[in-house]
């Protein structure tokens, strides 16, 4: 984002010319239309196949419905809650020194590297009917796996790092500074918080808050493990499209595919708008 | 975790909650992460090596490992060279909606994995709009390890891009005008002066790119055409032992994996320690 104007010019200069400019520019798009724009298209192409009414009845049919409310109820629970603990590890690692920081920081970025499907794994081994806790579960008639509970659990698991990871490098380069001078005016902790701590970071806490949103809504693997497949029950949108898909109802899976992809396009439009502040 | 250019001093604890939020992350953290990962580390070492050993020794899961390895060696690669390529053409070079597409580098980032999967299928299949001239020059993409490398580079596209692309604005350029104004040709401004100041974001963006593209599975599950011994990736295993209630091979396919997920992460985190430090140098 630094000074462009006079770095292209240049980097015309140096660069040896219009030709490379234009080889390389060429290449670039190339790349990126055979693997994000064109499957992007197909997305929606391939949702229209059949015709607006066929992808409308797609949309409407009831346990699409039933995916599309089971999705945004998972992003409703995972957003927020791992909103707040994305905050308080962020206020405690950016904010202190401790022994086993580090760690911390690793244990917490763990779920990137993570497999999706080690972590659905990891769920139906603590829950699962051949697990320790199994048969007390099924005995108190507590359902955890194949219904909504482990659905939030593995989205949690796989969203848990993307607050704090946006968070913890801008507040520690932010210093201590601004709030030892609200505390030692009189300031409470929640007061410093919310008046001074918050309005500096909130740039980057929505752009983590875009990113875990997206996720949540998108997240596959993990949670086809753990969900167990059942129609209008535990079934989220993304599970939904791979259903369709497999029955080869395919306008049908693009249809819903396309009511994902357009979120996925609201996200890219949010991050580009906010990532542009981060900085500032 | 932070730069020699952060301001660090040796704090008291003059800011307050750090009881409170500490407690709230290390038991959110010890719960939701590292007991569900220890319950599985447990299992697998119940079953003690030689059985581990055994059940990830077996023809179909080798099969699938080298191709999950090959694939997703081939994809970084892929990503290394051409990620390196438009995050040099995103900063260097302005053109008509650059910004937008600088945005869709994203895309991979935001678009789940099911959609992403059905989409390069639609794509890549020999009917489809670029599987029908890579069919007609003689090469099937989908239901091939070609089409598991094409869904794998899909996933990890924005890594290397958005690990180098800040490096890159940060260099100065008159040190290349300065190599170029010395008698160095392009290919040796390129190799002497660019490639060493960018090597560090450039292999932070390959591991992270290659750790997960070694783990994808909802990409990868439609394109691949899941055949035994020839298209399968080890997540695609972990699923088939599971939906055949084998606890047993699942465990000891995802103890594994979850080694080397600890492994990768170890090695991102010694990268960006020595991108950052590369970043201060003058």
């Amino acid at each position: 984002m630094s000074g462009p104007g006079d770095r292209s010019t240049a980097a015309a200069a140096r660069g040896g010319g219009r030709a490379a400019r234009w080889a390389l520019t060429g290449l670039a798009l190339l790349f990126l239309g055979c693997f994000l724009l064109i499957p992007l298209a197909a997305v929606f192409g391939q949702a229209l196949g059949e015709g607006v009414g066929a992808y409308w009845r797609a949309i409407a049919d009831p346990d699409t419905l039933a995916a599309l409310r089971l999705t945004a109820l998972t992003a409703v629970v995972a957003v927020p809650l791992n909103t707040l603990v994305g905050l308080a590890a962020a206020w405690a690692i950016a904010r202190f020194r401790f022994p086993g920081r580090r760690l911390l920081v690793a244990l917490i970025d763990l779920p990137f590297t993570v497999s999706p499907v080690v972590a659905g794994l990891v769920f139906v081994l603590l829950f699962g009917a051949q697990s320790a806790l199994g048969p007390w579960l099924s005995e108190h008639g507590v359902r955890i796996l194949f219904a909504v509970p482990g659905i939030i659990l593995a989205t949690l698991f796989v969203t848990a790092p993307f607050v704090a990871r946006e968070l913890i490098p801008v507040m520690q380069e932010q210093g201590i500074e601004e709030e030892q001078a609200a505390l030692a005016l009189g300031a409470t902790g929640w007061q410093t918080f919310w008046r001074v701590t918050l309005p500096n970071i909130r740039w980057a806490l929505l752009y983590g808050v875009v990113l875990l949103n997206a996720r949540a809504i998108g997240e596959f693997g993990a949670v086809s493990i753990v969900s167990g497949h059942i129609r209008g029950q535990t079934n989220t949108a993304p599970l939904h499209v791979e259903i369709l898909y497999n029955e080869y109802s395919f306008a049908a899976a693009f249809a819903v595919a396309s009511v994902l992809a357009a979120a996925a396009l609201v996200t890219l439009a949010a991050k580009a708008v906010i990532g542009r502040r981060v900085g500032t | 975790m932070r730069g020699p250019s952060a301001p660090t001093q040796p704090r008291r604890r003059v800011l307050p909650g750090f009881r409170l939020t500490l407690g709230i992350t290390t038991a959110y953290v010890g719960l939701l992460i590292v007991a569900p990962l220890a319950v599985l580390a447990l299992r697998a070492a119940r079953m003690g090596p030689s059985e581990v050993l055994a059940a990830v020794s077996s023809e179909r899961v080798l099969a699938a490992a080298g191709l999950s390895f090959g694939a997703s060696l081939a994809a970084a690669l892929t990503n290394a060279v051409f990620g390196l390529l438009v995050a040099w053409v995103l900063v260097r070079y302005r053109f008509p909606g650059r910004r937008l597409v600088d945005a869709c580098v994203d895309l991979p980032f935001a678009l789940p994995t099911s959609v992403a999967g059905i989409a390069l299928t639609a794509v890549y299949a020999p009917t489809g709009w670029l599987g029908a001239p890579l069919a007609a020059a003689g090469a099937q993409a989908a239901f091939t390890r070609l089409g598991v490398v094409i869904a794998l580079t899909f996933v990890g596209l924005p890594f290397v891009v958005r690990a180098v692309q800040p490096v890159l604005e940060d260099l100065d350029p008159e040190v290349e005008d300065a190599a170029a104004s010395l008698g160095a040709s392009r290919a040796q401004t390129f190799r002497r002066v660019l490639l060493p100041s960018i090597l560090p974001a450039l292999l932070t963006g390959f591991t992270l790119a290659f750790a997960r593209a070694l783990g994808e599975y909802g990409s990868v599950i439609f394109i691949s055409g899941n055949l035994p011994l020839r298209t399968e990736v080890v997540p695609l295993l972990i699923v088939a032992r599971l939906e055949q209630y084998d606890y047993d091979g699942a465990t000891a396919i995802a103890a594994v994996m979850l080694a080397l997920s600890f492994g990768l992460l170890i090695a991102i985190n010694g990268l960006q320690a020595w991108s950052r430090r590369r970043e201060v140098m003058p």
